[in-house]
């Protein structure tokens, strides 16, 4: 594949025509598409384009704009810590450095060995409790030394 | 067999009320799980049914079971609406959460739930409106337009189809009230979007919620579900945002659902005339529309008795950062930001002095503890350079360096800006790199800096003093033009946090610590 990833196509097609006929579809549609496969792959965005009649530059636009979407595939577990300013209330700039270098990998980025990416994330709603974090899915608040070890282990797996 | 009630609320979650609930079934007990009471010092919270009353214990650990199920246990609060924290409030909009099972169509009918539906749908749609105007309900989402107005503008738009469209997409920190009240009560939302449906003549409504909050997703497609025939004719659905925070400009909102780039429409024309797919649109924050059955039910009278001058009612206040007694409180109108803070929330949870508040989130300013006597309300905030927003209060304690909040809020309106309009778009880059010279001044350090737009490394190795002037200089007037030439609030707001924290704490600026009296508090 030119972006370097493998995907089954075939459920990706199967996605998006599925969610083709709805209102508004573009969103919904890219969500699917990322959890059925993983990543929104650069080679599926003509097939989703000609499904809702729109051009392939204004599905390029979408996916590029929003955070959420991921032209590549993310690591095998994916770790979100909160950055914004109540975290930071309770020590959320140190947590997040620590959190960097106990997994070994720059926030933003997904580590060598594909087994974790770590995302910053601008809230989580847990404002009272920060630290917050999310791992794969899953809420923690108060982070902190221990909390990150746990992951840390958590992520190896 | 014994009833316990363990909030399910994701923050509840994020501390191990999961892990208590499992207890306490493998102990034999009915756990019911509910929304969050709103304490977060105390969750876990486990209530126990005794005789008609729920006795609260918490926060719990695992090792507790035994001894709360026996009465022993140290950790025994007693009643909770007993609580210091929740004696004062006056819960309208969150009478439910914490309480009922959040997807209980029972309970939710035993708990005054669909009667405000009831009675808007034996009135006429314009009596409906009348009734929302009187209540004086203000938009929660922060820029605080009467809710009746909006709705009278789309009751008398002509079209054949109509839009409610929820705003959930509550992306500033330190707020987490819509979270709450749609994990913990989703019925009473969809219940405010059925009368706005009824008033303006919409058939079709869409809550827009942000992928952070993956529970409300959750409870709040199973709610509409299980609802969908109390509701009909009126139909409605979820989606889901992709981490633009943009998106909860409404504008922005509609762009998404449309499935755009979330970028800021030029107004007017306003959303009431030419909104959701070019149709007439309803859009309103998550705590406007659950407000809404309350006004229906008990009457405008009932709400619009409550509050400070023009801001009526109760408002969802949260209580966030470095705080004691963190969560929810939803109080009338007029309370006091110093008795917030200091008496409700407890003061810092680091035991540190207080030393600012963020109050509105991102774009909202940064207060001492020397204004802490402004009453919470909307026009009081405008006329000391904030805004009261999502009513989120995020404490710092003395450990803070405002220098360095100024800068953030910069940084996230580069992350965060949708691109349209030059001032945010280039201004807040402008306004990181701006920061970034200043403190280096501010430390005495010289400072190199690769500047984007040719790639050059320019070094700022001026005096320091004279280079602070002049760097303070460069972020007002940056300032200026972002607040008066930005699009929409996310360019024209970041202004407040970084000119209150300039304003407010000029120490950190590398200027004069301002009188002494206000430093004492």
């Amino acid at each position: 594949m030119a972006d370097g990833s493998t995907y089954d196509r075939d459920a990706a097609l199967a996605v998006i025509a599925a969610h083709a006929g709805m209102r508004g579809a573009l969103l919904p549609l890219l969500h699917a598409v990322q959890e059925t496969i993983g990543f929104v792959p650069d080679a599926i965005v003509p097939d989703i384009a000609e499904a809702l009649n729109v051009s392939r530059a204004d599905v390029h636009g979408v996916i590029t704009f929003y955070h959420d979407y991921r032209r590549r595939p993310a690591g095998r577990h994916v770790v979100k810590i909160c950055r914004a300013e109540a975290c930071q209330a309770r020590g959320g700039v140190a947590i997040a450095a620590a959190a960097a270098e106990r997994l070994g990998v720059t926030m933003g980025e997904t580590r060598d060995d594909g087994q974790v990416t770590l995302e910053a994330v601008y809230c989580l709603g847990l404002c009272a409790t920060g630290p917050a974090a999310l791992v794969d899915g899953v809420p923690i608040a108060r982070v902190d030394a221990a909390k990150i070890a746990r992951i840390a282990m958590q992520v190896a797996a | 067999m014994t009833r316990v009630f363990i909030s399910g609320d994701m923050n509840s979650v994020a501390i191990g009320a999961d892990e208590i609930a499992e207890a306490f079934t493998a102990a034999g007990c009915d756990v019911v799980r509910t929304g969050s009471r709103g304490l977060f010092s105390i969750e876990p919270l486990v209530e126990v049914e005794d005789g008609g009353r729920r006795i609260g214990y918490g926060p719990v650990e695992v090792d507790d079971v035994k001894a709360i199920l026996a009465g022993t246990s140290p950790k025994r609060l007693g009643e909770i609406d007993a609580l210091p924290f929740f004696k004062g409030q006056q819960r309208f909009t969150f009478a439910r959460v914490g309480i009922t099972d959040p997807l209980n169509l029972d309970d939710y009918a035993a708990h005054d739930g669909w009667k405000g539906l009831d009675k808007a749908r034996a009135m006429v749609p314009a009596d409906v409106c009348a009734e929302v105007k009187a209540s004086g309900l203000r938009g929660r989402g922060g820029a605080g337009f009467p809710t009746g107005i909006k709705w009278q503008t789309v009751h008398d738009a002509a079209g054949p189809e109509k839009f409610i469209v929820c705003n959930a997409d509550e992306g500033d920190s330190g707020t987490f009230a819509d979270r709450m009240l749609m994990e913990g009560d989703p019925y009473c939302l969809i219940e405010g979007m059925a009368i706005a449906a009824h008033a303006v003549g919409a058939t079709y409504g869409y809550i827009y919620i942000r992928s952070e909050y993956p529970f409300a997703i959750r409870v709040l497609q199973e709610a509409i579900r299980r609802s969908a025939g109390i509701v009909a004719p009126f139909a409605l659905e979820v989606r889901v945002g992709a981490g633009a925070y943009v998106c909860g400009e409404e504008t922005a909102l509609l762009d998404s659902i449309e499935g755009k780039r979330g970028q800021v429409r030029a107004k007017p024309p306003l959303p009431a005339h030419v909104g959701l797919f070019g149709k007439p649109t309803v859009i309103n924050n998550v705590l406007s529309l659950a407000a809404v059955p309350f006004i229906l039910c008990k009457g405008a009278q009932a709400y619009a008795d409550v509050g400070f001058g023009r801001s009526r009612g109760t408002m969802p206040i949260q209580l966030a950062g470095n705080i004691k007694h963190g969560g929810l409180c939803e109080i009338g109108f007029g309370v006091t930001l110093g008795e917030l803070v200091n008496e409700i929330g407890g003061g810092t949870d680091s035991g540190r002095p207080v030393r600012a508040v963020q109050v509105g989130g991102p774009l909202g300013a940064y207060f001492p503890p020397s204004m802490f006597d402004m009453p919470f309300d909307y026009e009081t905030f405008a006329q000391n350079g904030g805004l009261i927003g999502h009513a989120g209060i995020t404490v710092f304690d003395d450990s803070v360096d405002m220098a360095q909040m100024a800068r953030f809020a910069m940084e996230f309106c580069a992350v965060e800006s949708c691109g349209k309009c030059t001032p945010c778009r280039i201004g807040s880059t402008r306004g990181v790199e701006t920061m970034d010279r200043l403190i280096a001044a501010r430390d005495g350090r010289a400072h190199t800096q690769t500047i984007e737009h040719d790639s050059k490394a320019v070094t700022f190795s001026g005096d320091p003093a004279t280079e602070l002037v002049r760097q303070t200089t460069i972020l007002r007037d940056l300032c200026d033009t972002m607040k008066f030439g930005s699009l929409c609030a996310l360019g024209g707001f970041t202004p407040y946090p970084v000119l209150s924290a300039l304003d407010f704490f000029p120490e950190d600026f590398g200027g004069e610590a301002p009188a002494l009296a206000d430093a004492a508090e």
